[in-house]
């Protein structure tokens, strides 16, 4: 009994984790690329790679903290308009495949020798060497802080201070989201979705809106990388195609074009994957035939079922409109 | 408001909208209304029109070895609805694509009321005036047909992104094109279906929904690429009254049909297309007996009844609908 409430207080400890947020923020991201523009962006932890890194060389130049923020921001800004430039004037699926070749190759060069000095290598950055800017800029103060059955240090790097500026950059990014979405602006996006060429036949220019939503995706997406790295290190290996689909079953779980489907999917997966870890190594589950070094893969591999039962049984996920997927089978 | 105004004409001028409920006025009636006499004008291939809004010069595109479209030199009427009839793979669609910007020619320049537009963007084609619809349809099925229609109206302050986010900033323009979009989907009779999304609208409908989107623009000029395809006779007749009443509020129409009988009835004028090129132009009722109409088009079949007057009589109609439903 005292071994579920274990598991079940690791599980709650993920709701408000830095990394929900940041996947939370990186689904927000790829649910404005996919759910509201179409655009098959299968590449979003290259987005979140490139702006760790960018924040993180950036402070150890010497950057302040928001300056650092800002250069991430650019550096997103600047993948986006790259991969954006060729490919959206093509048909969909040639984002798809140079989005995710894109995000391998900057981890490879990332975790190449080439730039060791930068990037670490395949090491990566210490979280140490980039953290000291952004813990300064607590106000909390020093102390442990319990809040139910979660107990954090108010500063530091797994801190109440991360988390609390990581789910305000969530919420700053769903009101920006929302205000968007329910403009004419957003409307246009969803045209674009829906038919390129009939937009285009009204007189919008369609390259560029699909532009501008691969840029404000993506800038959410090197947002989100920031975040991940923030209680941790800088880590390439930990970012690559496993973060990618990870992202998307989380914009998938909560339902795409819907704003808090991401907040909501990012919540309930960590959630239930951490239930799903923590419970299989308790004594409960001894008569699983699973081997404790093994719970990681089976995780895993429930990961990918889910998003594969999630497609097939409830594509319009969580939060999404039933009706309006009827539409979609034609 | 010049959108305003075109909205009162639309009321006032188009005083049976649809004019499904009565069978559709005669041809010569209307085009007498609209004050576009095309007698006085030659019916030969590339004959110089009195106000031309549309004028083509060596249009060419090719694919590969073929010549998909040849078009030496061509005038479209302005205020006039002028049609664009040809067999199966006569070039229709692909010169309309290319007049619309949809599609790249390898030599030949266009210029629409006076200004070249060849070589620019579909949308910016749209921008200046000329507006199409699609052969395959293309509702926005997940955005409701208000949202349908609202989407295409232009200059909206509230389509650019920064502004976007402050709804103050574009909330009177929404509000007027909202107003403005109500009107037209009253006309296209689509008004209670505002708040469904357009996926759930059946074919015709949704062929009226193009219509209203690209009426939204305020259009100079329409283009139709089949707008009869797939459509039920009873609805024909519907859209043939709204594409007259395109052409009586002085907008021109060209539009791509098979259907002989809309062409016969409405049309002021007809551009006749075969391998690519332009066989015959002229006035409805001539440019079918033309003899390289017959041999390209009609061929061996051009005794059988292609413009069945018939079917736009309302008993007739009827009739057919009711023997239909007995099966």
């Amino acid at each position: 009994m005292e071994e579920l409430l274990r598991v079940l207080t690791l599980a709650l400890g993920e709701l408000l984790a830095p990394a929900t947020a940041a996947y939370a923020l990186a689904a927000i991201g790829l649910n404005v690329h996919f759910g509201y523009t179409g655009l098959l962006n299968v590449g979003q932890a290259g987005f979140m790679l490139l702006g760790a890194y960018g924040f993180g060389i950036a402070t150890i130049s010497g950057a302040p903290f928001w300056v650092a923020l800002l250069i991430a921001m650019a550096a997103g800004t600047l993948f986006a308009v790259i991969l954006g430039l060729p490919t959206l004037k093509l048909r969909g699926d040639y984002l798809a495949i140079v989005t995710i070749s894109a995000a391998e190759i900057i981890r490879m060069l990332g975790r190449s020798t080439l730039f060791d000095d930068y990037t670490g290598g395949s090491a990566g950055i210490r979280g140490g060497d980039y953290k000291g800017s952004f813990q300064e800029l607590s106000f909390l103060p020093d102390g442990r802080t319990m809040i139910g059955p979660l107990e954090y240090l108010n500063n530091g790097s797994d801190s109440w201070w991360t988390r609390l500026f990581a789910w305000s950059l969530v919420i700053l990014a769903l009101v920006v989201v929302w205000l968007l979405t329910r403009s004419p602006w957003g409307r246009v996006l969803k045209g674009v979705r829906e038919d390129e060429d009939a937009v285009r036949a009204l007189g919008k220019n369609v390259y560029s809106y699909k532009m501008q939503a691969l840029i404000l995706g993506g800038v959410l997406g090197s947002l989100a990388g920031i975040i991940f790295v923030l209680p941790g290190a800088i880590a390439p290996d930990a970012m690559g195609r496993t973060m990618t689909f990870w992202v998307w079953t989380v914009m998938l779980l909560g339902g795409a074009a819907t704003l808090f489907g991401p907040v909501l999917g990012s919540m309930l997966f960590f959630f239930v994957y951490m239930i799903v870890r923590a419970g299989m190594r308790t004594d409960v589950m001894e008569f699983l035939p699973i081997p404790t070094q093994n719970v990681d893969h089976v995780a895993g591999v429930l990961v990918g079922v889910t998003l594969m039962l999630i497609v097939i049984f409830r594509p319009q996920g969580i939060l999404g409109n039933k009706k309006e997927l009827a539409l979609d089978a034609r | 408001m010049p959108d305003e105004k075109t909205v009162n004409e639309n009321e006032t001028g188009a005083a049976v909208p649809g004019g499904d409920s009565q069978g559709a006025p005669a041809p010569s009636e209307t085009a007498k209304r609209a004050g576009r006499d095309l007698s006085h004008v030659a019916p030969e291939v590339g004959v110089a029109k009195p106000d031309a809004i549309l004028t083509a010069r060596g249009v060419q595109r090719r694919f590969g070895g073929m010549t998909a479209v040849d078009v030496d030199y061509l005038e479209v009427e302005r205020g006039a609805i002028t049609a664009l009839i040809g067999p199966n793979g006569a070039g229709k669609t692909t010169f309309f694509n290319l007049l619309t910007g949809f599609d790249r020619p390898n030599q030949g320049e266009w210029s629409f009321e006076g200004a070249p537009i060849s070589h620019k963007s579909a949308a910016r084609v749209a921008r200046a005036g000329m507006v199409r619809t699609f052969q395959l349809t293309k509702a926005l099925s997940r955005l409701t047909v208000l949202e349908n229609v609202l989407l295409a109206a232009t200059k909206n302050p509230g389509e650019r992104m920064f502004a976007s986010m402050f709804q103050p900033l574009w909330a009177a323009t929404e509000a007027r094109n909202k107003e403005k979009a109500l009107e037209i989907l009253e006309r296209f009779r689509l008004d209670k279906m505002r708040d469904e999304y357009a996926g759930s609208l059946s074919g015709g409908q949704r062929k009226l929904l193009e219509m209203a989107r690209a009426l939204m623009t305020d259009p100079t000029m329409i283009m139709l690429d089949e707008p009869m395809a797939g459509v039920n006779p009873a609805l024909v007749q519907s859209l043939l009254g709204h594409i007259q009443d395109l052409r009586d509020e002085g907008m021109s129409v060209l539009f791509v049909e098979h259907d002989m009988h809309a062409v016969r009835h409405i049309s002021d004028w007809v551009v006749v297309m075969a391998e690519g090129r332009i066989v015959a132009e002229g006035p409805p009722g001539s440019v079918m007996k033309d003899q390289a109409v017959v041999d390209a088009y009609l061929g061996a079949h051009h005794d059988t009844d292609l413009g069945d007057d018939a079917l736009l009589d309302p008993e007739v109609l009827a009739r057919l609908e009711a023997e239909e439903e007995k099966r």
